[in-house]
């Protein structure tokens, strides 16, 4: 064991309970809230992911009606978007960030505190929606007026919880920029750092611009509807597309938000059980940078049907193409990082060979619709449904999914059931391409998204879909399992857990100990 | 049921495989992009299977590269880690390839797009607007001007019948086009974004309040064509289809001198005064394709998000009062202004329709000619 374990009993005078969790400033302790948050907020948009594909399981109106089919889209979206995917990784960061740059904690204790339980407000005040007078929003996630400002009482409560939602984003996003800054261990450089550092360093940075876009955008929206503006207001001399450019330049980059520390886990991940280093560094790190600076570049590749000019649609068009190049190199390094390795195949290794297989299918899509020609045939239909959750669900939680595998036994001391994480990859990996597949054929063959109900011609592959939907919707409750079985028991985890693991967090004991490095480890 | 429903997935997967060699299986399963019937949508669909090839070579190439690593270069076969992590060279290869491979996409995709976004001598105009939940067509210069709204029953919508072989892609207006002719439609809105698909016609355009978008086709083949609005414009998005049918020139001349006869029958009767039974009959069917989908047939409305006409002030209260709600829409909410929508008799009809129908025993009659005063 470990010198720093020998002073717990010392250091570790904390408040036992439910009140340690509310006052808790531990990093370890905030980064566990941030997970079971984006956990219990997975099931909840995930649930409403099931009503969907069961409306659209057959033709014809079976089960909601088409207001509170709309309301489902738009709520999925905002609850996986703001409450799964991005607490998730923000928890993450918080684990694990300290314990790789060896630090004892996170710089900003106390505001961690408040960044996470902003949340559970915000995302109980965003749910509560469903239940005022008008239903839950139902414009989209992307919130485009004139329509949203026909939403019923529930539309300030969606303002404010997307502000507060945006806050805790920016506080989060402070406290991680500022820790890497000031509390890397002697010797660990800028470029010593672990990619998933890197990446969230990054990933920060993009936070902090553009989430107060987002606030000022429904900041307006908000005037509009309550204080006599016209900002989007055609009639009274506003603009409704100012909106879309306002919203995308919030947007294209939160969609990196959501992706850049995926790759900075499977970058960790794939040289371990690999057994061979990261293939270019360097390069992954300049390629991460990159694709953070185009997405500022690349907003109205969202928008090529709103009328805009040749020259400003070829300039999207050829930015956009652009991104190809350094997210290539990416999957290119992780391929040579495989390359002559001496692997082995466990849960953490699997997810992520699977991300970098299916990521890179929703990555040709993304190249394939950044030819705005082909675009005006592929927008707002369900190839780009497909193409986004081919990113998000075995792109982003695939990768969150790997994490947890990767780094559960270091945070709970135990090891989870290997057996068990295979059949959940495995069960989630078939269905995930049967739900999501065959909507890239529904979107060519002319289905739009966002529909409650579809002409017959597209019943079969809406069918396959919906199946492959309820399977993995299913399986996912098999993760739960596998987790709550782990943090319970199981067989006890070594120090460095893994044979090929290389960083400072493996230094440290399983479990960890409260204070992550009480003193500084040296970094040759 | 099982089998077939294992067999409809084996059908996708290997249907993917097969897409390049077969080039689509039956009709219920269509894979591919439609390669439609304008030249915009042959570029588009060339681009399209253009860029596949190309992705389909680079994933094998990088798929092929890591099943070898997986299946050969894994401990349980003795394998042993190389050392090498990096090499500039290679960095260098597999960033510049992908950069030309990038070029050599975007000079087709830069052609198809200036083809699709040039400006041409049109031959015939037509202003599309969007309302929530649907189009509105005017013939610029030819004073035909009309409403197309889904036609498919709600009995099939709620499966209460068998669903028709165009169902949800039917409409009561058609709009009809000459083929082989260059046709500008000119793009806008009257509430919310819409947006105006037709996939066969290879362009989308948003419909948006406050601007009015260009699109152009030249439809080289007679035939029905049917789309749907592709942004999300509330609770019927899903409702409102686009059917365009392309006749030849002699037959679209003889459509739209139709058009115009019925236009100056409808304005002639417009004068004269209607009766009670003549207003309510055409009054309910007004209903039906004009108010019925957010007040409801049994005017309830939907609680919370659209009123009750069923006793409600407008309904029973004035008569003018009535005619501006339903002239002029209520700004900020769901209710259009129908000024431009519906024609003096059909205003009328529906007026009067409301104000006598669940119980709203008002005894109203609202004239043809009430309305073209107040409008």
């Amino acid at each position: 064991m470990s010198t720093a374990t020998t002073h717990d009993a010392h250091h570790e005078e904390h408040p036992k309970g439910l009140l340690r969790w509310v006052f808790t400033t531990n990093h370890k302790d905030i980064g566990t809230l941030y997970l079971i948050f984006a956990l219990t907020m997975f099931f909840i948009g995930g649930a409403m992911a099931m009503v969907i594909r069961a409306e659209l399981f057959q033709p014809g109106l079976q089960f909601v009606n088409p207001q509170f089919f709309n309301s489902m889209t738009t709520m999925h979206a905002l609850i996986m978007v703001f409450g799964a995917v991005m607490p998730a990784f923000v928890g993450l960061a918080n684990w694990l960030i300290p314990m790789m740059i060896g630090a004892p904690d996170m710089a900003l204790p106390r505001m961690n505190n408040w960044s996470f339980w902003i949340l559970p407000f915000a995302g109980t005040m965003l749910i509560g929606t469903l239940f005022m007078q008008g239903g839950a929003p139902a414009g989209g996630w992307t919130m485009y007026p004139p329509l949203v400002l026909q939403t019923g009482n529930a539309f300030p409560f969606l303002i404010f919880s997307v502000h507060l939602l945006g806050i805790s984003s920016i506080m989060g996003a402070i406290n991680i920029i500022v820790t890497i800054m000031n509390m890397r261990a002697p010797g660990m450089t800028m470029m010593k750092m672990p990619l998933f550092v890197w990446t969230w360093l990054i990933t920060a940075y993009l936070l902090i611009a553009v989430m107060p876009v987002l606030a000022g955008a429904v900041t307006m929206l908000l005037t509009d509807r309550f204080f006599g503006t016209s900002f989007f207001n055609a009639a009274g001399g506003g603009d409704p597309v100012l909106f879309q450019h306002i919203f995308w330049f919030f947007g294209h980059p939160e969609v990196y938000i959501m992706i850049l520390p995926a790759f900075g886990i499977v970058s960790a991940i794939i040289p371990t059980f690999a057994r061979k280093r990261l293939f270019g560094y360097s390069s992954m790190v300049y390629a991460t940078a990159s694709i953070a600076f185009l997405s500022f570049l690349v907003w109205a590749h969202h928008m090529f049907t709103v009328g805009m000019p040749l020259t400003g649609e070829l300039f999207f068009m050829y930015a956009t193409m652009l991104i190809a190049v350094p997210t290539g190199v990416k999957v290119f390094n992780w391929v040579a990082t495989m390359w002559k390795g001496s692997m082995t195949f466990e849960t953490p290794m699997l997810f992520s060979i699977a991300f970098v297989m299916l990521f890179t299918i929703g990555g040709f899509s993304g190249l394939m619709m950044s030819m705005a020609p082909v675009d005006f045939q592929y927008h707002d239909t369900y190839f780009i449904v497909a193409h986004f959750h081919y990113v998000l669900v075995p792109g982003a939680v695939f990768a969150i999914f790997a994490a947890v595998y990767y780094w559960l036994p270091k945070w709970t001391g135990n090891m989870y059931d290997e057996k068990l994480g295979k059949l959940h990859f495995w069960l989630s990996t078939i269905f995930v391409n049967v739900l999501f597949f065959p909507q890239h054929f529904l979107g060519l063959a002319g289905m739009p998204r966002r529909i409650p109900d579809y002409s017959t011609q597209f019943a079969g592959f809406n069918e396959i879909s919906s199946i492959g939907g309820f399977a993995f919707g299913l399986t996912q409750l098999l993760f739960l399992y596998i987790l709550i079985k782990t943090v319970r028991g199981g067989s006890k985890a070594t120090d460095q857990v893994w044979e090929g693991a290389e960083g400072l967090e493996w230094t440290l004991s399983s479990p960890p100990p409260y204070h992550s490095f009480t003193v500084a480890p040296e970094v040759k | 049921m099982f089998v077939s429903k294992i067999k409809r997935l084996l059908t996708a997967v290997v249907g993917f495989v097969l897409l390049f060699s077969v080039g689509g299986a039956s009709a219920d399963y269509v894979l591919n992009l439609r390669q439609g019937v304008t030249p915009i949508s042959h570029d588009a669909y060339d681009l399209h299977m253009f860029v596949f090839k190309i992705c389909v070579s680079i994933a094998v190439v990088v798929f092929g590269a890591m099943f070898i690593s997986i299946l050969k270069h894994r401990k349980s076969k003795g394998a042993v880690p190389a050392q090498f992590h990096e090499s500039t060279t290679v960095e260098i290869i597999w960033t510049v390839v992908p950069f030309l491979i990038l070029i050599a996409m975007a000079i087709p995709a830069t052609k198809a797009l200036v083809v699709a976004e040039k400006p041409g001598q049109p031959d015939l105009e037509i202003k599309v607007t969007g309302y929530q939940w649907k189009w509105g067509y005017e013939y610029l210069g030819e004073n035909v001007s009309f409403i197309s709204a889904l036609s498919t029953p709600t009995a099939q919508i709620y499966n209460k019948q068998p669903k028709g072989p165009n169902y949800l892609l039917e409409v009561d207006h058609p709009l009809v086009v000459p083929v082989h002719k260059r046709v500008r439609m000119m793009i806008t809105a009257g509430d919310v974004i819409h947006s105006w698909w037709v996939p066969d016609l290879g362009m989308k355009k948003d419909a948006i309040p406050g601007y009015i978008n260009e699109m152009w086709f030249n439809i080289e083949k007679e035939g029905t064509y049917r789309g749907q609005c592709a942004e999300l414009c509330g609770k019927d998005h899903g409702f409102m289809p686009i059917v365009v049918i392309a006749k030849n020139e002699a037959d679209y001349r003889k459509w739209l001198a139709e058009q115009k006869s019925k236009k100056a029958a409808d304005s002639a009767s417009a004068d004269r005064d209607w009766s009670m039974d003549e207003l309510k009959t055409r009054g309910k069917k007004v209903f039906a394709s004009n108010c019925a989908a957010c007040h409801q047939a049994s005017g309830m409305g939907v609680p919370g998000v659209f009123p009750a006409l069923k006793g409600s002030s407008v309904a029973t209260g004035p008569k003018i009062a009535h005619i501006n709600t339903v002239l002029h829409g209520r700004p900020g909410t769901a209710m259009s202004a129908f000024a431009k929508q519906l024609n003096d008799i059909d205003l009328a009809a529906v007026i009067t329709y409301e104000r006598n129908a669940w119980g709203n025993n008002t005894g109203d009659l609202v004239q043809p000619s009430e309305i073209k005063a107040a409008r």
